[in-house]
């Protein structure tokens, strides 16, 4: 622009508005570069590199899975798996964010009851047609259901475990109840018999630890036909608290508040909390997973005798389970590679490395028919023997599940369980309060 | 201190006769009769005075236990065999004390790798974060204005942020910036998320430096650098290296950005990896986590020991306002 003045220019400068808007656009620029997509995975010699997040993390499952992982890779130089470590605790939260950043895993190991959100968000992949038939027919059907959502399959279920009774196996003689067998389980008013008569002094019969209460109830509630969450013929699920349902945690209720025959203060501990207790006696049994063998065999004093009793029954001896699964992202660009993975992994002798060193049980037929998983040491062949009592959980496939049990139902179960809360006020709790979370997600 | 009269020396030992050796007797004879009365309630105030500083030394003991509990109980538990952890009847020391947990922990997860990536990512973001802080401290120290006050103001607002709520738009930046997955892009964030507190801990420090002592370099003929580097900066020095250890901790311990950011084995922190010891519903493998833990506590203890005499200073002289 010509100047009509002679006055002199003055050095450049940057001007404000020039740095504002330099400003403004360097988030933007930075965000530009994720708009791209990449393919992830193949080096280009064309060889493949698919992740494996595995959350095994007791030493022999470790060992077991980090064996086949490296075994796999030696038998197929062209799809070579990296081993991920990663954790239960955490796992959830990692994923939603690898997902939302297409950063995720391509084979993800996870908890059946964790799928739901991550298959309903389109984050994993449907293994319906990927599956191999020697794998589909392993699996029992039973077991496929807690991995099948709107008729898909997001997972491969391959380890599982049962809920049992961890019992102190001098005092249960001593006792003169009835031992229970996996083909004669107690009922529920005969477990609630034998913890009175198990309840001597300072010692009770049953110590319940629930400081989370909620799984353990509605699995064990199946026993009962209790299922809690009910599908409508419109495909809405609905909160139901009916007898079926009472039974277990009137059962637990009258244990600890009117028998006295279950200790009050293991009601808000972990699995683990109550065993220094059982092992010096003040407990003669404990519901725990079959898995917390594990440390009991560690833990327990030279000499300490115990069993595993099978859960108390109903009106059949089911009961329900969130086995672990294998699954793959949806983004993964090479399936069938990830599949060839998974079913090495699971081929039934392999199944049993990973169970046995998780202290679980396999839920593929020919792996759960191993003689090592059928031995007397440590009731193995207890806990196998329950097996094809597993079911679905009935909340697993329940959209909403993980707010309802947060928000309604620990704290109202903790309430009623110590005795704060009557029955029907857990009742309207967990119904009325309980749908109108789950309308939310049923909109 | 000039309006009293002493009570003892010449006035109160004077012996002479008349009215004024008689209004000095007097005097004297109050003055010991006060001496007299007022010993019992000085003894009473010494005693509750004793009686006070006991109180404080006891509390000061209780709040050090209450302190040190939580790792003495983890010093003890990583040398304890599992039957010991088991017990209903846990000791202090252990009966059989036993290295097999650092043994355990060492060949589960590869402690050393992790520990040498949590040592990298916090030192070099402590000081990354240190060498951005200092001059805008020393900024919004010294030029106080509308300007300089709006940012304070949004330092501490940006420390109320919760990590949920940033973690996704960074993950997404930095997956635009290819830096998902980089050591790189983990210190970024930890300079990012150390810098507003580093900041304004800065600030006060920059404040409890008087600016009449730079005001005196500059009339000695000191340049602005000058009057930086050799009179500003050593005085500040012990709160930079308060707050560079606190960015270092804070990086040490951080574990949610770490656990999202980084996805190669080989890069994961130390707080991440101590994670692999937990199972589902809270089942813990608590021999090698307590020994595992204890070997994370180590560096910081370590470091807080060697430069706590320079913390110390540092604080103090944070906490005086010019």
């Amino acid at each position: 622009m010509p100047r009509g003045d002679h006055t002199p220019t003055p050095p450049a400068r940057f001007s404000r508005r020039g740095l504002l808007a330099t400003a403004a656009a360097l988030p933007a620029a930075a965000l530009l570069p994720g708009c791209s997509v990449g393919r992830r995975g193949r080096t280009p010699g064309g060889r493949i590199t698919l992740r494996f997040q595995s959350l095994a993390w007791q030493q022999d499952s470790l060992k077991a899975t980090k064996h086949l992982v490296a075994e796999w890779n030696g038998l197929h130089p062209e799809v070579q798996v990296q081993y991920v470590q990663g954790a239960w605790p955490t796992v959830h939260d990692q994923l939603l964010t690898s997902f939302e950043g297409g950063e995720a895993p391509d084979i993800i190991h996870d908890a059946a009851d964790d799928l739901a959100d991550f298959a309903y968000g389109g984050n994993l992949a449907d293994l319906g047609s990927l599956l191999p038939p020697r794998l589909r027919r392993d699996i029992p059907q039973r077991s496929w259901e807690t991995a099948i959502f709107d008729g898909r399959v997001y997972g491969v279920p391959f380890l599982q475990e049962p809920r049992v009774l961890i019992a102190n196996r001098a005092k249960l003689h001593r006792s003169g109840v009835r031992i229970p067998t996996p083909g004669h389980p107690w009922t529920w008013e005969e477990f609630r018999e034998a913890a009175r008569r198990l309840t001597r002094g300072t010692g009770h019969g049953v110590a319940w630890p629930l400081k989370e209460p909620v799984s353990a109830t509605l699995n064990l509630a199946l026993s009962t036909g209790g299922r809690m969450f009910h599908r409508r013929p419109d495909e809405k699920v609905e909160v139901r608290f009916d007898a079926a349902d009472q039974v277990v945690p009137r059962t637990i209720h009258d244990q600890v508040n009117v028998d006295r025959s279950a200790s009050r203060t293991t009601l808000g501990m972990g699995g683990s909390d109550t065993l220094p207790g059982f092992f010096a006696g003040r407990y003669a049994m404990v519901p725990l997973g079959f898995s917390y063998r594990q440390q009991i065999a560690q833990q327990a004093p030279k000499g300490f005798d115990w069993t595993v009793l099978p859960a108390p029954c109903g009106t059949a001896p089911d009961q329900g389970v969130s086995p672990q699964t294998l699954s793959i992202a949806e983004d993964c660009p090479h399936k069938e590679a990830a599949m060839a993975f998974i079913d090495f992994l699971l081929r039934p002798p392999n199944m049993v490395r990973l169970a046995l060193g998780d202290w679980l049980l396999p839920t593929g037929r020919e792996a759960l028919r191993d003689p090592a998983l059928r031995v007397a040491r440590y009731d193995w062949a207890a806990g196998t023997a329950l097996a094809s009592s597993l079911r679905s959980a009935p909340a697993q496939s329940v959209r909403g599940y993980p707010e309802w049990k947060d928000k309604i139902a620990t704290p109202g179960l903790q309430e009623y369980y110590s005795g704060a809360i009557d029955l029907d006020t857990v009742r309207q709790r967990l119904v009325r309060d309980g749908n109108l979370v789950l309308a939310r997600y049923q909109r | 201190m000039s309006g009293r009269r002493p009570v003892s020396g010449r006035e109160s030992s004077g012996t002479g006769d008349g009215p004024t050796a008689r209004r000095h007797t007097a005097t004297t004879r109050t003055t010991r009769t006060r001496q007299r009365s007022a010993t019992p309630a000085a003894r009473r105030t010494t005693t509750r005075t004793a009686t006070a500083r006991t109180g404080q030394y006891a509390a000061l003991v209780a709040y050090l236990a209450f302190l040190a509990f939580p790792f003495l109980w983890l010093i003890s538990t990583a040398f304890k065999p599992p039957r010991e952890l088991g017990s209903i009847h846990p000791t202090w020391i252990p009966e059989a004390p036993t290295l097999e947990n650092f043994r355990q922990a060492f060949t589960q997860q590869p402690l050393p790798a992790a520990a040498g990536n949590s040592l990298l990512a916090a030192a070099v973001s402590a000081l990354i974060a240190i060498v951005l802080a200092t001059p805008m401290a020393y900024v919004l120290a010294r030029y106080r204005n509308r300007l300089s006050r709006a940012a304070t103001g949004w330092v501490v607002v940006s420390q109320a942020f919760p990590l949920v709520l940033v973690i996704i738009p960074l993950f997404l930046i930095l997956k635009g910036l290819h830096l998902v997955d980089s050591r790189i892009g983990l210190i970024m964030v930890y300079v990012v998320w150390s810098l507003p507190f580093a900041l304004w801990m800065l600030t006060g420090y920059v404040r409890a430096v008087p600016p009449e002592l730079e005001e005196a370099a500059a009339v000695d003929g000191a340049g602005r650098l000058r009057t930086l580097l050799s009179v500003t900066a050593p005085l500040l020095a012990p709160g930079i290296v308060a707050t560079a250890l606190f960015a270092f901790i804070t990086a040490w311990n951080e574990f949610f950005f770490a656990l999202v950011l980084l996805k190669s084995p080989g890069k994961q922190t130390l707080p991440v990896v101590l994670t692999h010891f937990l199972g589902a519903e809270g089942v813990a493998d608590l021999g090698p986590l307590a020994a595992a833990a204890l070997l994370a506590t180590l560096p910081s203890l370590l470091l807080f020991a060697v430069i706590q005499r320079r913390i110390t200073g540092g604080m103090l002289a944070g906490a005086v306002k010019s």
